[in-house]
């Protein structure tokens, strides 16, 4: 008698479970807490948590006539492609989640997208700019910011107006996202009518780049490209500033974009850093908060201001919610047609993606900017200086 | 030409550094034979004091130094009674082990208190430039600061009393003992010293580099590299193998991408080993005295 209670009592608590649960979405996700890639993970959880707690605090995501509430369940990949491959298997088949978001870096995302496509998930792509990603034969995966292959397309445009035949150096990060920047760009210094000083990469755990910034300066370099993501970028403008290496146009991709930066003092001034979004852009939305408003909330919540990192991970989940509101369901394949359809503009600016097998998923609409440290009354701010229907203050050039 | 003088130069330079964290390690090997893996956590150490101390506390930087100094040596004398005492005479694996989880445990606390931020010393001082390459200030500094301190070291170790126990103890453990050395505290005071010598070569490659909590582990295998390359147990060697070291990385990239470097490295470091198993200091007569 006791043990049928028992029984009983153990199978209505499984029943429970699924009542429990069918209020909720449950979203996962790897965050570099440790490792090379701490720096900019944790802003994009930061922007995806920012979205969370708005959504949660209007009472949920609106499917048809329910409301659902999101849940997040994430782990420490410490920046390694083998925790990320562990990790993610696990959140689908343990955790359940429903949909996911990326880790952060290209080279991470590509891991965990082979994952999510093996089980069918949809996952939203904030941090994986390299577009090999999605040429791989893929139907749930949507890039939501602007592919690698741009990232320098601003940088070269603004250094052809001052200087059509330059010098330049290409010194960048032995890793996915950045080769797949550099190959693209080198195509397009060379198109503008500039020349190729230099082009090599560095193992990504470099700490010392004397020896390099010596051979840029070797090559008679006038403009320096490169970089890979926050540690190097720091470093490499840093020593750039100590050798004297007084190069005329330097752009730096990631690191400088971080409010991190500005510790550099000195040694930030005049970088420019191609981004994917600043607080002074001025798109108007079509739904989701202003940019102003992002803005606003971000810096309430966290007291720093936010950079494009925490704007791609805000994004994320913004264009899910409405995806899902669209479909009035959670279904993967009914949301995933939405995200097919989806041309929209947010305080992000405008997403569509691309819907053919061949690069599904590929951020086709969404442009960059160029952004530049630059100091006003002794103060390090940074400016955006292209395109320049969008900018907020005049380039410096040379930097110096 | 120029650039490759500049190159190697600053291969001069920065190896002097290297060659000072390598001597920390050396002096412990040479002394008790034991490969010390906190060598790590202690550059780790110096460079997150000189940081706290220049940054929180405003001091200037090198006058961290003997801050540094005096706190990573009672910081290896603590070590030593904590994870060495114990296992020495025992074979080397005992002490690897030891000193190994010792370092987890280091680098897993740092990391929970600090992440793996990267961290950025405030340290500028006029260079010196040489048509247009620039030699910053730090780097110069630190090379002088470690030929100081390499030069108290050999004074320390030939021209004083503990000096000699330390060499006596190093030669000869139970001889020593024999002779009313008390070759505990004397080994405590040599782990402290390759402590100390560790904790002011993070002081120093922070005021040049930004670094991490887990900085640590590159320069440590570094240290090992130079370490075996000078010869166990000699500490003038060691500071030699990281400046000939230093000039390997400033002689080849220039003609070479960076990538490669490492490979050119390690490979003439494989080289000297089969040519030379004792190190370069096989080069020269030993001292004998």
């Amino acid at each position: 008698m006791k043990r049928t209670l028992l029984a009983v009592a153990l199978a209505a608590s499984f029943a429970a479970v699924p009542a429990y649960a069918a209020n909720e979405i449950t979203i996962g996700m790897t965050v570099s807490r440790t490792g090379a890639l701490n720096v900019d993970s944790t802003t994009q959880l930061r922007g995806a948590e920012l979205w969370r707690d708005q959504v949660n605090a209007r009472g949920g995501i609106k499917v048809g006539g329910k409301r659902y509430k999101v849940k997040f369940v994430e782990y420490d990949d410490q920046s390694q492609g083998s925790r990320v491959q562990q990790l993610y298997t696990r959140l689908i088949l343990q955790d359940k989640a429903e949909f996911l978001f990326s880790p952060y870096s290209s080279g991470l995302s590509a891991t965990a997208a082979v994952i999510s496509e093996q089980y069918g998930r949809v996952m939203l792509v904030s941090g994986g700019a390299e577009e090999k990603i999605f040429q791989l034969g893929n139907k749930h995966l949507f890039q939501c910011i602007t592919s690698a292959g741009h990232y320098l397309s601003g940088a070269i445009a603004e250094l052809k107006e001052h200087d059509p035949h330059a010098k330049v150096a290409f010194v960048y990060s032995d890793d996915p996202f950045s080769k797949a920047v550099v190959t693209a760009a080198k195509k397009q210094a060379e198109e503008a009518g500039m020349t190729v000083a230099m082009d090599e990469s560095y193992p990504p755990s470099t700490t010392d780049f004397t020896a390099i910034i010596n051979k840029v300066i070797s090559s008679g370099a006038d403009a320096f490209l490169g970089g890979g993501h926050y540690a190097d970028g720091a470093t490499l403008a840093r020593q750039m500033h100590d050798q004297k290496a007084d190069l005329k146009w330097v752009s730096i991709l990631v690191a400088p974009d971080s409010e991190k930066f500005k510790t550099l003092a000195d040694a930030a001034v005049g970088i420019t850093v191609p981004s994917q979004w600043e607080p002074q852009v001025r798109y108007k939305p079509q739904f989701g908060p202003t940019v102003a408003q992002f803005t606003k909330e971000f810096h309430a919540k966290f007291k720093e201001d936010p950079d494009y990192h925490a704007a791609s991970g805000y994004v994320g989940g913004l264009l899910l919610e409405h995806a899902i509101e669209e479909a009035k369901s959670v279904d993967p394949e009914k949301v995933a047609a939405k995200l097919n359809a989806m041309d929209v503009t947010t305080f992000f600016g405008p997403n569509k993606f691309a819907t053919d097998a061949s690069d599904h998923g590929l951020q086709v609409e969404h442009p960059m900017v160029l952004a530049q440290w630059q100091k006003k009354g002794g103060e390090l701010v940074k400016e955006m200086v292209w395109p320049d229907a969008a900018a907020t203050a005049k380039v410096q050039y040379p930097l110096h | 030409m120029i650039g490759l003088l500049a190159s190697l130069l600053d291969g001069v330079l920065i190896g002097a550094v290297y060659g000072l964290a390598a001597m920390g390690i050396t002096l412990i090997w040479g002394v008790m034979d034991v490969v010390n893996l906190t060598h790590g956590s202690l550059i780790v150490a110096g460079m997150f004091a000189v940081y706290a101390l220049a940054g929180a506390a405003g001091l200037p930087v090198y006058a961290t130094l003997p801050i540094v100094l005096v706190g990573a040596f009672l910081a290896g004398l603590a070590l030593y009674w904590i994870s060495v005492h114990r296992v020495i005479g025992q074979p080397p694996l005992m002490s690897l082990l030891s000193t190994f989880s010792v370092n987890l445990v280091l680098v897993g606390l740092g990391t929970a208190i600090w992440s793996t931020d990267l961290f950025n010393v405030p340290a500028s001082l006029p260079g010196f430039s040489l048509g247009r390459y620039t030699f910053p200030g730090t780097h110069l500094m630190a090379a002088a600061l470690t030929a100081v301190i390499a030069g108290v070291l050999y004074l320390f170790l030939y021209r004083t009393r503990i000096g000699k126990a330390v060499r006596a103890v190093s030669g000869n453990r139970e001889a020593a003992e024999l002779v009313g050395i008390p070759t505990s505290q004397v080994l405590a005071l040599a782990f402290g010293l390759g402590a100390a010598l560790a904790g002011v070569a993070g002081m120093l490659i922070a005021t040049m580099f930004p670094f991490t909590v887990l900085s640590g582990d590159a320069y440590q295998l570094k240290s090992f590299v130079v370490t075996v390359l000078g010869g166990l147990g000699n500490p003038t060697g060691a500071l030699l193998a990281g400046v000939a070291l230093g000039l390997v990385e400033g002689l080849t990239t220039p003609f070479v991408p960076v990538s490669w470097t490492l490979v050119i490295e390690f490979v003439l470091f494989v080289l000297v080993l089969i040519a030379l198993p004792g190190g370069l200091v096989q080069l020269w007569p030993r001292r004998r005295d």
